[in-house]
């Protein structure tokens, strides 16, 4: 089942005079547990197309079903409503809340979604225990090494058990240890049945997804499937 | 919004209240003061106005006092040798008032005299008041003891008195004074009542401006009947100065009117002056109304607490301009947080909520805090400087309502700017 399908997706940004093309009529469509990785070099519209896959952003022409709707046109407070229960974000920079601690960061989405104080505490312990953070739930971000913030971001991305989850450079900035650990905490997910989408320029990355998704100058260059399970 | 997020928000703004304690507590300073400013302030004008008022009233409402006072031509025609004053208020004008003016409801003559009581070999400086046995409708005169004067004392002259709770203390100590003899100028006079101490505006007033020109500082006031009066002092008051001798005639030294309502107080006054405009040809009397005191009374206190309020009202709008200075820093220190937040799902309005929530908590604190502040400052200013104050339940509710609203007015431009940032640059921002 399509759990994500673009048709002829187009965002155009006004700069001074000048009109941009970021994507021009990009057609893609993603099946329910797929790991999906996006490549491109820089200004080929991976940013542009991210912020469009995770509802941060509205498209200047075509359709994005995200699930059932199409969520293209919608307006602000509805997106607001997509984003916390269908998306899981992780960043480059994991992008936690500073003042709060593992378990808080992890509460968020779910607070956003009005779930009752005692459930949200609950899945949030089950969540960490999930990521291995088990022992470390009232540990401020500030206290936690970069592998283990990743972990804690991993978590909150699940909280609300979305559709898709939205990985940007996930390992970024992490060394090759703790970066391919987190990895195979993506991969533990992916065969769990999530559904993955990774953006990244890193090659050892996207050799882990099993289509591969080449963007150049705002366009699919091409698509590249590999075997699952590589 | 659900009690469970509301106590989350305020969770949440609490903590980063209290991450920021210092930006806090400057941040509040402004409100703390500016509350503590307003109760200080009004409790100190509400002080000041009800004890001016508190004076006036116990002159009467309803009363209308006509003083005799010497005029002042008299003054300057002042030439060697023995010669007769004659001025002040008479018995006829009494009676021409109690026949002419409608509405009244009683006339009082007094004479009053300065004088020295004497019982036993004590000694102490009274004012003698000779009046009649209405006296009590128009002073506040409490009977402690005994009686008050009676139609009878006044038909046949008896020589009775009645003192006050200051020369009873004063003349008597441990002794029943009630039947006791007080020697005033040379008679005896029977004390058949005590009564409380009256410390009106009036005697104050008549001191002054008194006709009897005599020393001030007496001790209290003892009471005899009119008639007695009359007969016992006479009319006539010797003077003995370096110029000679100066005597002056003087009927009665004031006449209080007492009026059925207040609303006939003003048209009294004018009939008043009317009448004796026309059978005074010297300007020797003076017409107090305390009513028309106690209205001015009141304006003056409306002014001053417009004053005093307007001042204070912008101290609190300084106070929450700092707050909305510091509001916007924070947003902008926390685009990120709001980056993030916004992308986990929260929408517009869950920013405004969170910020302004964390403003209102903050001017709310700082608003108990000069409330606080602001209570303890009457108290200390009634203290030191013995100042009446009154802080009034209104002003503490009002002031907390002020700095809610400050809150609510200068947080919720900061709430806004936060909520509409765009969530992609929020999220790049460092």
């Amino acid at each position: 089942m399509a759990i994500v399908k673009i048709e002829k997706l187009s965002k155009n940004y006004q700069m001074g005079r000048l009109n941009v093309a970021a994507l021009r009529d990009v057609n893609l469509t993603f099946e329910e547990g797929q790991y999906i990785a996006i490549m491109g070099p820089s200004g080929s519209g991976k940013s542009t197309l991210l912020n469009l896959l995770g509802c941060l952003d509205r498209p200047t022409g075509g359709c994005y079903y995200l699930g059932k709707d199409d969520v293209a046109q919608m307006e602000d407070d509805e997106l607001s409503m997509i984003r916390g229960q269908r998306i899981g974000f992780i960043f480059q920079s994991y992008n936690l809340i500073a003042q709060l601690n593992v378990i808080e960061n992890i509460e968020v989405p779910m607070y956003y979604q009005g779930i009752s104080a005692r459930k949200s505490a609950e899945r949030a312990k089950e969540l960490a225990e999930l990521v291995g953070l088990g022992d470390r739930i009232d540990h401020r971000p500030s206290e936690l090494s970069g592998g283990q913030q990743q972990r804690v971001a991993i978590a909150r991305a699940l909280a609300n058990d979305p559709l898709i989850l939205l990985a940007d450079e996930p390992t970024g900035n992490l060394d090759t240890k703790s970066g391919g650990e987190i990895l195979h905490l993506l991969d533990d997910l992916n065969n769990q049945g999530k559904t993955l989408i990774v953006v990244t320029h890193d090659a050892q990355v996207a050799k882990r997804a099993e289509m591969v998704i080449h963007l150049l100058d705002g366009t699919v260059e091409r698509i590249e499937r590999n075997s699952k399970g590589n | 919004m659900t009690w469970y997020r509301l106590r989350q928000t305020i969770k949440l703004g609490a903590k980063s209240l209290w991450m920021h304690r210092l930006r806090s507590t400057l941040t509040a300073l402004g409100i703390i003061f500016g509350v503590c400013s307003v109760i200080a302030m009004l409790a100190i004008g509400e002080g000041a106005s009800q004890e001016a008022q508190d004076q006036i009233a116990r002159l009467g409402s309803r009363n209308v006092i006509i003083k005799t006072i010497k005029p002042p031509e008299e003054e300057r025609a002042d030439v060697q040798g023995a010669r007769l004053q004659e001025y002040g208020l008479t018995y006829a004008d009494a009676e021409q008032f109690k026949h002419t003016i409608p509405d009244i409801q009683v006339v009082v003559p007094q004479r009053r005299l300065m004088q020295e009581a004497w019982y036993l070999n004590r000694k102490v400086a009274i004012e003698v008041i000779g009046t009649i046995p209405w006296y009590t409708e128009i002073a506040p005169v409490d009977i402690r003891q005994g009686r008050f004067l009676e139609s009878a004392d006044l038909k046949y002259r008896q020589k009775v008195c009645i003192i006050d709770e200051e020369i009873f203390n004063k003349l008597f100590l441990f002794d029943d004074p009630l039947g006791a003899d007080v020697k005033i100028s040379g008679d005896f006079y029977r004390v058949i009542g005590i009564v409380s101490k009256v410390e009106s505006a009036s005697e104050n007033g008549a001191s002054e401006a008194d006709s009897s020109g005599q020393i001030g500082g007496v001790a209290g006031n003892v009471y005899i009947p009119l008639t007695t009066a009359k007969q016992r002092f006479g009319e006539i008051n010797l003077q003995i100065g370096t110029s000679g001798q100066n005597m002056e005639k003087v009927e009665l030294q004031q006449i209080t009117i007492q009026v059925k309502k207040t609303e006939h107080v003003l048209p009294t006054v004018e009939i008043l002056n009317n009448l004796l405009s026309r059978s005074h040809k010297k300007k020797d009397y003076q017409i107090v109304v305390p009513l028309e005191l106690l209205r001015q009374a009141a304006q003056t206190k409306k002014i001053f607490s417009i004053v005093l309020g307007s001042i204070a009202a912008i101290s609190l709008l300084v106070g929450g301009i700092g707050i909305m200075n510091i509001m916007l820093a924070t947003v902008s220190e926390r685009t990120r947080e709001i980056g993030i937040r916004r992308a986990l799902g929260a929408k517009r309005r869950d920013i405004i909520f969170q910020f302004l929530s964390e403003t209102v908590m903050l001017t709310m604190a700082g608003g108990l805090l000069g409330i606080v502040l602001g209570s303890l400052i009457p108290f200390l200013v009634t203290h030191f400087a013995s100042m009446p104050t009154i802080v009034t339940g209104s002003s503490l509710i009002l002031s907390f309502g002020i700095s809610a609203a400050i809150g609510v007015t200068f947080g919720i431009y900061p709430a806004y700017r936060a909520a509409h940032m765009d969530p992609i640059e929020s999220l790049r921002h460092e």
